[in-house]
């Protein structure tokens, strides 16, 4: 298929690994986080590792929207969904992401509650507008990506005029993740592989920060598997001439100042929180979104009065341990044990994106034949 | 005049009105509706008896039988309906034993207010597939629930057949060594289904590939009668049943993705959506696994019948305690094709 076998080439893949592997200086270690679960997706799926050297690691951000959003939050929409009793619309991998008590939306959907899963937030406009004596509350979760497309549903839903529609708001930012992971988390890595789809909003600036003030490349790169090569090459490059700079390896989407529509957009809706809890970072500052009070009325949180208590995560489950890239999903010991896709423990192995999905999905035969 | 009568007009007249309570009390609106739908369709020899079941001679040798429950939506797809499916997903389980398809039966269950003329085009959509495969429906069974405590229909279809002398096929008996073979494209269908989905429409020429394979299969089993496995990529697709078989065999798969066949439209729907064509269902399409030595003539085969010109040899069995599938991807790298948890689902970011 056009613009996308391209990116996912073998012969190209090969050039790459033959100059990565000549740039890469034996002696040291290159230690890469890529920040994206859709980057960690891609270096699972199209099996990047087979084409790195061993001295060539990485280590798997927390950038996976299901897998930062802690319990407590999760209990919020169970309580909506089933003590509010609204429809509860979202996206799929949210619905078995495991609660307090092993609960999940989909076990509340199965004993009664209203819970649809959506592919896009325009699906819960149009649940609203077609079930007028009905509560929808859109659960909104995600990345800079996802909340552009939220901030238009709520203009949509205040010009229409919707009285029985809202947004449960968990959006949340890469910046101040990534600060965090420098700074309190005490990440140790030697560059970053920065966000695809986030960037494209968002721009390459936000990231010059970074590279100033820690002195670790940050290689923006697209989800195919060779821009995934190309961009830790780039990092491998800048280390060994002792650069740490903001570089684009997607320019065919990211610009420096990113997608300002959007950001216009998204800055009229909503407005930053002081802090926000994330599985496995804790409270982060200014690290998530929250309505404007001209949009409160759309707002679930004031609508339902909603109180988030913070909830531990299951006992033994390391995922805020790999969602700071402290350890491995293989270092947990419920992974492929009591935890597994079919039935997950914590969040990490139950999206896509999440890291310990990756490694079990597509990865599992690396452990075997260790 | 009939309750039917009523709805139908004239005989050929366009059906109108819905499916009623009473259509399933079994009194003569019942009858009725088997008369003027059910048989009116499906007409053979054995249905025409009337009774509340077929009887008829059996052949000598080993026999198969299988069934299968059909539920869709929507109910109508491009490239098929709930009608045709029944029909074909009932052939192909019975065939992918080798077997030659003799008898189906179907078991419909209505939903109150569904309406008669969509009925008519499924069952007619049936009798169609039926004829054309040359297997006939000898017996069924309707009952109607209350609205709200269905999806419009549900059909059950059951078929037998008979295995030919010296022909072995079972999921058990694959082999290290052994080759895979496909039949042709994967995730036609599912995408076609999905396409039409009530909350996610995209512009698509991909129709669903829904065909009865029985006569492909004689095909094969005729050129190579040692085929070992022959099993049909239905829901969960070529990932969840290579699981099937590796699980049931105690062998490893290794697959080249680059062999895999795939059309561009459905590839890019895949693409579009965030989901893994390896796990897209698939209703005209069949897996084989034969030992080395006989791969190329199967492959010959398979590629001489209309409903296989893109066959392709897609990979191997080998030694693996744990039993896994694994592929090496077309970018030169190696993953696993894992069992998938739950439905594909598109990814969020």
């Amino acid at each position: 298929m056009k613009f996308v076998d391209e990116f996912r080439d073998q012969a190209l893949a090969m050039g790459l690994a033959a100059a990565i592997a000549r740039e890469a200086v034996p002696a040291r270690r290159y230690s890469i986080m890529e920040f994206c679960g859709g980057h960690t997706h891609a270096i699972f799926r199209y099996g990047v590792h087979d084409l790195m050297p061993e001295n060539v690691g990485f280590v798997h951000g927390p950038g996976c929207p299901v897998c930062v959003l802690p319990i407590g939050r999760i209990d919020n929409a169970l309580e909506l969904a089933e003590e509010h009793g609204v429809i509860l619309c979202s996206y799929g991998d949210m619905l078995r992401v495991p609660a307090s008590k092993r609960r999940s939306l989909l076990k509340a959907k199965a004993e009664g509650a209203d819970v649809r899963m959506v592919y896009s937030v325009d699906d819960a406009l149009r649940i609203a507008r077609g079930n007028p004596s009905r509560e929808v509350v859109f659960f909104a979760i995600g990345f800079e990506t996802t909340t552009p497309p939220t901030a238009v549903a709520l203009r949509t839903a205040k010009a229409e005029g919707l009285k029985n529609f809202s947004v449960f708001c968990n959006h949340v930012l890469t910046p101040a993740a990534l600060n965090h992971l420098l700074t309190a988390a005490g990440l140790d890595v030697d560059a970053f592989i920065g966000p695809s789809h986030v960037s494209s909003v968002i721009g390459s600036r936000p990231y010059e920060y970074f590279t100033e003030t820690f002195h670790r490349p940050v290689v923006i790169a697209g989800f195919e598997p060779l821009d995934v090569m190309q961009a830790a090459l780039m990092a491998i490059r800048q280390l060994n001439e002792g650069r740490a700079e903001v570089e684009n390896q997607y320019i065919r989407v990211v610009t420096r100042d990113g997608n300002r529509k959007a950001r216009t957009i998204v800055d009229e809706v909503f407005e930053r929180r002081e802090g926000f809890e994330w599985r496995g970072l804790g409270a982060v500052p200014d690290s998530a979104l929250r309505i404007r009070d001209s949009y409160a009325a759309f707002d679930a949180e004031k609508r339902f009065s909603i109180v988030t208590r913070s909830a531990p995560d299951a006992k033994s489950c390391e995922c805020a341990e790999i969602l700071r890239g402290a350890k491995k999903p293989v270092d947990c010991k419920l992974f492929g044990k009591g935890c597994t896709p079919d039935s997950p423990v914590g969040s990490c192995m139950v999206s896509s994106e999440g890291a310990c999905a990756a490694y079990w999905t597509y990865g599992r035969f690396r452990q075997e034949a260790a | 005049m009939s309750v039917i009568e009523a709805r139908f007009g004239a005989r050929d007249a366009k059906l109108s009105g819905a499916v009623e309570m009473i259509h399933g009390a079994g009194g003569r609106a019942t009858a009725e509706l088997i008369r003027t739908l059910f048989r009116r369709h499906l007409d053979n020899p054995l249905l025409a008896q009337g009774n509340d079941q077929a009887a008829f001679a059996v052949e000598a040798g080993r026999m198969v039988m299988t069934t299968d429950a059909h539920v869709i939506a929507p109910l109508f797809f491009p490239g098929g309906d709930i009608g045709s499916l029944a029909v074909h997903g009932t052939i192909n389980d019975v065939a992918m034993a080798g077997a030659r398809p003799l008898y189906l039966s179907a078991a419909f269950v209505l939903e109150e207010g569904f309406p008669l003329a969509d009925l008519d085009r499924i069952v007619a959509s049936m009798a169609a597939a039926s004829r054309a495969a040359g297997v006939p429906i000898v017996t069924g069974d309707t009952k109607v629930v209350e609205k709200g405590k269905g999806d419009g229909v549900f059909i059950t279809t059951t078929g037998i057949g008979v295995v030919p002398e010296g022909v072995e096929i079972s999921g058990d008996r694959a082999r290290p060594g052994d080759v895979v073979l496909l039949s042709g494209s994967i995730g036609d269908h599912g995408i076609a289904v999905l396409s039409k989905r009530e909350n996610l429409t995209f512009e698509t020429e991909i129709l669903s590939d829904s065909a009865a394979l029985h006569t492909l299969v004689a095909e094969m089993v005729a050129a190579v009668p040692g085929i070992r496995v022959l099993r049909d990529p239905t829901r969960g697709g070529l990932g969840a049943t290579l699981n099937e078989i590796a699980q049931q065999s105690r062998v490893g798969i290794r697959l080249e993705e680059a062999a895999i066949p795939i059309k561009p439209d459905v590839s890019a729907a895949c693409e579009l959506l965030g989901l893994d064509p390896l796990y897209i269902a698939n209703e005209g399409k069949l897996i084989a696994i034969a030992p080395p030595d006989k791969a190329q003539l199967l492959l010959a085969a398979m590629r001489a019948h209309p409903l296989a010109r893109d066959a392709a040899i897609i990979g191997e069995a080998t030694q693996d305690p744990h039993a896994f599938v694994q592929m090496r991807t077309r970018f030169g790298g190696n993953r696993m094709v894992d069992w998938l948890a739950g439905d594909p689902l598109p990814r969020i970011c």
